[in-house]
């Protein structure tokens, strides 16, 4: 199985540690992982803050540079979102056939991560060690974008050593929503407040959720209050191992 | 899109940019603890209802497929309508706009029976449709006094404020304040509340009550909306909780109901689901206590002058977007609003329109115009607990993302020169259509990022418009390798 790695704009820029946790997971279950060079973006902000013709390009690239893959792995359920139900709706109202029959090929291919060790190499086991005490955020397009149900708890189930504990209300939306936290900033942290309510009353000392751009805008704020709670990418517990954390 | 500049009476949006607006609602902290418990409560009433029924799933399919083929063949359904209401002895009236439907009415009024005095009074029962239309306050500049009857729609008229919330319009007020206006403000527009009048609700319910059967008992003429109207039969709808409905219904000799063309469903058998999904979409109640149905007029049973306007006001250039026009299958449940995490924070007066919340973020830019309320799109975090709440499945984040392109499109069309955020929009969209500019500003991040973080290695303050951002959240620095750089070095040289 060829295995391409979506990394994501925001993972390659600012949080590099989880597409290196991811390459160490896929690795370490087996598996040989590409990084096409040519990626960038899957064009979410351009599109979600109406900027449509600007997004063109990155969809097309995202295409090209992914064609052949037998499964593209991205450590982002807001990306594969972004990807599985705008990318053909953007390539159907540009009319061009030949751009919408390449994104009809690449998309059925687009795992999230937890997805594809779930659903495509049926593991729950990565082989994981994290003796810490956590909580699991579902983001937005975790839970109703792309829909990965309980796929992200029972991998973390799995992890040894962890103490995984429930976060109240944790379906509901952290305010984040990308251009939304800058044009509506105060909402935005009004929503905010409340989601790290939530986490510091469990008494965590790990946020994960499989969106770092969520996790940006929590940590941001839980730093900020010097909370004593950290976020990290889920993908990065599952890539942790004795003495690594 | 219609023309901006020459719609008069649609929706307020006489409030600031939704941003702006939203700023002194979050400072309100009574108002922020109103809404918090009204939220809370009726989100887990709704979520019991909808749990229970088996094939909640196919009701909702059900209800979005009926109201996809109603806005399909609408003209046709609407000839039906009038033809059925008409030969039940109703008289059906089209109004394009608000300023038409408000003459229809207030000429129907003039007409309407009962001497000098009692012509210059009407009672409503409450509808959003004739609050959309500012239909309360034409009335009042033509010598009519409205008097809303909803207990909550009477609570915002008497305290001269505006409704906040599609059901619940007085949401964010509570016990305390409902006690003061009554107190204050019911003997000015009828029989004063009791002097001892306590917050305690059946009080409160008992004042309402009191001052209301009076209006009843004396109003020639009511005006009511509708919740749906059967093609096939010509009867109306119209769903309520307190019975004010009913009475406004049934014993004024002269009602007028104004509806929406989107009301319309095909079939009288249509309400055995709709009547499903509404109730437990809204209050979280498996039936709602009153669903009042008439057709035309009944001899010797009700009143006997029947009329029905019908309203366009700016539907039919909704119909013509082929995603846009989804949102005119709403049923007025506001399960939306109440799920929004949006909507929780500022409540309705930010959204400066009679239509709040997810729904009215997709339906005030579309009736109004998206110039006139470019920054409601943007009112969202895309979070998606609309479209699952919705019982008729209107993919609201999909409206507003597309009502964002249009609004972008709108401010290209406008200016000369494109806004700093297009600008930065165009610059980022180039350097991430190129790995290798990409790879450039990730290695100019990281050295501007070493240079601007301060302890702990965390940026504290962002220039310009990220500074909203930044004000309450820190941004980890750029790393000094990216993932692209890592990959090169780990996996590509080794």
């Amino acid at each position: 199985m060829r295995i391409g790695l979506f990394v994501t704009c925001l993972n390659d820029t600012l949080f590099p540690g989880t597409g290196r946790a991811v390459v160490t997971v896929l690795e370490r279950l087996g598996h040989t992982v590409e990084f096409p060079r040519d990626q960038t973006c899957c064009a979410q902000m351009h599109f979600n803050t109406g900027y449509r013709p600007e997004s063109v390009p990155m969809v097309a690239r995202f295409a090209r540079v992914f064609a052949g893959y037998d499964a593209i792995v991205t450590p982002s359920a807001s990306c594969a979102a972004m990807i599985r139900d705008n990318h053909p709706v953007l390539a159907e109202q540009l009319g061009d056939a030949a751009l919408r029959e390449a994104v009809a090929d690449v998309v059925p291919a687009v795992h999230e991560l937890t997805e594809f060790l779930v659903d495509v190499l049926g593991v729950t086991d990565v082989g994981a060690v994290f003796p810490h005490r956590v909580t699991y955020h579902p983001t937005c397009h975790s839970l109703r974008g792309v829909r990965l149900g309980d796929r992200p708890l029972r991998l973390l189930r799995a992890v040894k050593g962890i103490d995984l504990v429930d976060l109240a209300a944790a379906d509901a939306c952290c305010g984040f929503g990308g251009t939304f936290a800058v044009k509506n900033a105060d909402t935005s942290t009004a929503i905010l407040a409340d989601k790290m309510t939530t986490v510091m009353s469990t008494g965590a000392e790990v946020l994960c959720a499989a969106d770092n751009s969520c996790l940006m805008h929590i940590g941001g704020g839980l730093v900020r209050l010097n909370s004593g709670v950290r976020t990290l990418h889920l993908a990065e517990i599952l890539a942790a191992t004795e003495g690594t954390r | 899109m219609t023309d901006d500049s020459d719609h008069d009476g649609r929706v307020w949006l006489g409030t600031p940019a939704f941003p702006e607006a939203a700023r002194s609602a979050l400072a309100d902290t009574r108002l922020r603890h109103n809404l918090r418990h009204a939220t809370t409560t009726i989100r887990a009433k709704r979520l019991d209802a909808t749990g229970e029924v088996p094939h909640w799933e196919e009701l909702r399919e059900a209800g979005a497929a009926i109201k996809r083929r109603t806005t399909r063949h609408l003209a046709h359904y609407l000839e039906q309508l009038e033809a059925n209401v008409t030969a039940a002895g109703g008289t059906v009236h089209w109004a394009t706009d608000a300023a038409e439907a408000n003459r229809i009415v207030e000429r129907l009024v003039r007409a309407g029976g009962g001497g000098e005095a009692e012509r210059h009074e009407v009672v409503k029962v409450k509808s959003m449709a004739t609050q959309e239309i500012g239909l309360n306050e034409a009335l009042a500049a033509a010598g009519i006094t409205a008097y809303e009857t909803d207990l909550a729609e009477l609570i915002v008229q008497l305290g001269q404020d505006r409704p906040s919330h599609i059901l619940v319009p007085a949401i964010h007020r509570n016990r305390a304040e409902i006690r003061e206006i009554f107190a204050e403000r019911m003997g000015e527009r009828g029989r004063a509340a009791p002097a001892d009048l306590t917050d305690d609700p059946k009080a409160l319910a008992e004042a309402a009550r009191l001052h209301l059967r009076e209006k009843f008992l004396t109003a020639r003429v009511a005006i009511s909306g509708a919740n749906f109207a059967a093609a096939d039969t010509g009867t109306i709808a119209v769903v309520e909780s307190e019975g004010n409905g009913r009475m406004c219904l049934t014993l004024p000799e002269t009602l007028i109901t104004v509806m929406g063309i989107e009301k319309v469903v095909p079939s009288f058998a249509d309400l055995e689901l709709f009547l499903q999904l509404l109730p437990r979409s809204s209050t979280g109640e498996r039936m709602n206590p009153y669903t009042s149905l008439w057709t035309g007029v009944t001899p010797g049973d009700g009143p006997q002058d029947f009329h029905l306007i019908l309203l366009d006001n700016g539907r039919t250039d909704v119909l013509k977007d082929t995603v846009g026009r989804q949102a005119l299958a709403c049923i007025r449940c506001s399960a939306c609003l109440n799920v929004c995490p949006v909507y929780e924070r500022t409540g309705g007066h930010a959204y400066g329109s009679v239509y709040p919340g997810p729904i009215g973020a997709v339906l005030t830019p579309q009736l109004a115009g998206v110039r006139r309320a470019a920054s409601l799109p943007f009112a969202s975090t895309l979070c998606g607990a609309c479209y699952d709440a919705c019982p008729v499945k209107i993919d609201i984040p999909e409206i507003l993302v597309h009502l964002r392109a249009k609004v972008v499109e709108a401010k290209r069309d406008d200016r000369a020169l494109p806004t700093p955020e297009a600008l930065a929009m165009k610059a980022a969209s180039t350097v991430l259509d190129s790995p290798g500019l990409l790879g450039v500003a990730q290695r100019a991040a990281a050295a501007g990022g070493r240079l601007t973080s301060g302890r702990g290695g965390r940026i504290r303050r962002l220039p310009g418009p990220l500074g909203g951002w930044s004000a309450t959240r820190d941004t980890p620095p750029p790393p000094r390798e990216s993932f692209r750089a890592w990959w090169r070095e780990n996996r590509e040289e080794r």
